[in-house]
């Protein structure tokens, strides 16, 4: 055992002493390895950030929340054929909501687009939700001033309304937004509440924090016909309450819709999970070509270590044979050889390590995230495998050389 | 005892289509503590021999006892071993390691054989001074003169206590002066008891040995004690 650990001392101190006497060389060699260590700790920490996004706007829009809906989210079925069937109206929200006994809160929700204006700052297409009082309780919001509409906001169709932190921010700057008055399309509401920050830009627009909240009612006295088609949504009483849930809600639009027992479902009932579904998959894509282009660039860095490699066995051959005619046995050499493959990449790895570091925080601007110390773990297990797996061959040739021929090399 | 017995070795190199017999039927008993010049044109297989002696190569045909152990089929490994263990070389080209202080080079033998770092240095040092470079043991090869070189490289060899010391034309590439400095240390250290082989071209170095063995064609053409041998004036 203490054999083995004076050997690879031994190799360790060759290594470094090989690199510093090659120093451009080693540079240049690094740098193939340098930036494939960059590159797949930037992908690990970018498919981290965009996991992370991803979980904080799912439980932003609430976990356990089902939204019956004229439109199937992921479906097959033909959009125009989804079009053709009845909407989903306020009369069938309110006879719903009668008959449901399992959900914990269920409101109605209809989106539409204006221009908020306070002052002189405005927020041109802000996606705002007309909805009842009691939607706030099938989220998770935090209000960071006031409170959401009252029962007799909701069903007097007042004008008021509740802003998601940006537009506020927006609207605002400095000011305190609450009891202020501003317009959206022209319309005058005063702001009653404002929700903290709540999450997530991978939703974008859908981000609670992009959002205006204002009374269904007022929604359908200035901007949308009664008719118009709404979105339920139905909380469940908790996860595992879920099925139990949509199984009563499909019942009940099938009798609120007035569904023969041999028709087909002419509404659906969407759910996060197809959501998560479709995010796995198209991520799951992403993450492919983030892997084999990240492996491609390790590939060309390993091989330039290889190449190195070659040319470093080839120069010391005599040293080789030095060694061997003192008693260096085949693994020792071995070992020497592959130990300094795997410095010079472990070199390369931790500086481009630090490089990562460096350009996730530029990432961070965009998508909040950091380097994760699993990375970090990643980063060095792969660059130090990628030299043994580079050096093996050229360690192999080294081992394997007759040492009368190599004390004969010139 | 023979400390080495060989018996019909033969080695034969392939070139091309045509068989070189570069030693051809060489039998040889040397004793421990005996000191033993190799003579012979260029060619005549001197270098062959010492590498099969030192463990470096294998012979074709025949049997090679060294300490009683046969070594002719031994595998590689092994091979290592009993070069790190039992046999010291000293080259015409110093074959030193350039990038390695003297201290490094005479250390590394010793850290093949998983000797621990107080114990190597000690032994080191002690080799060093033996052939009085204890005050260059921090300089590199390059930093040393080729008296100085061949000296570490007879350090190197001796760290170990090896059973036999092989000098392939030491003196190859010194001048006179330093040739025979080089000559005196190897009579020290034949006088402490080693076992000491060496090739030479010239008739003057071979005669610090007590025994001269002349090849040729790769047979051995005369053994023969030297009635004179040269015993270097002491002091330095
Ligand atoms: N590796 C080799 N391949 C082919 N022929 C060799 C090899 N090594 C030595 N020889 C041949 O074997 C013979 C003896 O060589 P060598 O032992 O080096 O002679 P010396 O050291 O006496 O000059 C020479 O004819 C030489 O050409
Ligand atoms: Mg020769």
């Amino acid at each position: 055992m203490r054999h083995h650990l004076f050997e690879w001392k031994e190799g360790l101190l060759i290594a470094l002493n090989a690199i510093r006497a090659n120093k451009a060389r080693s540079i240049l060699t690094t740098l193939g390895i340098v930036i494939g260590i960059c590159s797949v700790a930037l992908m690990a920490t970018a498919i981290n950030g965009i996991d992370k996004a991803f979980v904080e706007g799912i439980s932003s829009l609430g976990a356990d929340n089902l939204h019956i809906d004229k439109y199937a989210w992921f479906s097959n079925e033909d959009f125009f054929l989804m079009r053709n069937r009845k909407n989903v109206t306020m009369d069938q929200f309110e006879r719903f909501k009668k008959l449901a006994k399992l959900p914990l809160a269920v409101a109605p929700t209809i989106l539409t687009v204006h221009k908020v204006l306070f002052g002189d700052n405005y927020v041109e297409g802000t996606l705002m939700t007309g909805t009842t009082d009691e939607y706030v309780r099938t989220t998770n919001f935090n209000f960071g001033r006031g409170r959401f509409f009252s029962p007799v906001e909701s069903n007097g169709a007042r004008n008021v309304a509740v802003l998601g932190s940006e537009v506020a921010a927006h609207l605002f700057e400095k000011q305190d937004p609450l009891a202020k008055t501003v317009k959206i399309d022209g319309i005058p509401f005063r702001v009653i509440g404002v929700l903290d920050k709540q999450g997530s830009t991978l939703l974008g627009n859908f981000n609670p924090d992009n959002q205006v909240y204002i009374p269904i009612g007022t929604v359908f006295k200035y901007f949308r016909r009664n008719r118009d088609t709404v979105t339920i949504v139905v909380r469940a009483p908790s996860t595992e309450m879920i099925n139990a849930t949509k199984e009563e809600a499909l019942g009940l639009m099938r009798r609120v819709r007035g569904l023969m027992y041999d028709e087909k479902d002419d509404f659906a009932i969407n759910q996060q999970e197809g959501l998560t579904e479709n995010y796995n998959q198209v991520v799951g894509v992403i993450k492919l070509v983030g892997l084999f282009i990240t492996g491609l660039s390790l590939l060309v860095g390993a091989i330039g270590i290889m190449n190195i490699m070659f040319v470093s066995v080839k120069e010391r051959t005599r040293e080789i044979g030095i060694r061997k005619a003192i008693g260096a046995k085949k693994r020792t050499i071995m070992g020497q050889f592959l130990t300094e493959a795997a410095v010079i990449c472990l070199i390369g790895g931790l500086v481009g390590l630090l490089l990562a570091i460096g350009l996730s925080m530029i990432i961070n601007k965009f998508l909040p995230t950091s380097v994760q110390m699993n990375t970090v773990i990643l980063a060095i297990t792969i660059s130090l495998l990628t030299g043994i797996v580079s050096g093996l061959a050229p360690a192999w040739t080294a081992a394997k050389m007759d040492p009368v021929e190599a004390l004969r090399y010139e | 005892m023979n400390i080495i017995n060989l018996e019909n070795i033969t080695k034969i190199y392939q070139v091309g289509s045509e068989e070189v017999h570069a030693l051809d039927g060489v039998s040889l008993k040397i004793d421990r503590n005996e000191y033993v010049a190799i003579m012979g044109p260029s060619g005549s297989g001197k270098s062959t021999l010492m590498n099969i002696l030192g463990c470096l190569d294998t012979p074709t045909e025949g049997k090679y006892d060294l300490k009683g152990t046969d070594v002719s089929d031994m595998s590689d490994n092994a091979l290592a071993e009993v070069r790190n263990r039992e046999i010291g070389f000293v080259f015409q080209t110093f074959n030193l390691l350039p990038r390695a202080t003297s201290f490094h080079n005479v250390e590394l033998p010793l850290i093949y054989a998983g000797i621990p770092a107080a114990r190597r240095h000690e032994m080191a040092e002690v080799a060093l001074s033996s052939v009085g470079l204890k005050d260059r043991m921090l300089h590199k090869p390059s930093e040393l003169s080729g008296g100085q070189r061949q000296r570490v490289a007879v350090a190197r060899a001796l760290v170990i206590g090896p059973s036999i010391i092989l000098a392939d034309e030491p003196t190859g590439n010194l001048d006179s002066k330093t040739g025979e400095d080089i000559m005196t240390l190897f009579h020290e250290i034949y006088e402490q008891g080693n076992t000491i082989i060496l090739v030479t071209h010239e008739e003057y170095i071979a005669n610090h040995a007590k025994r001269v063995i002349r090849l040729l064609d790769g047979k051995v053409e005369s053994d023969k004690q030297v009635a004179n041998h040269t015993v270097p004036a002491r002091g330095k």
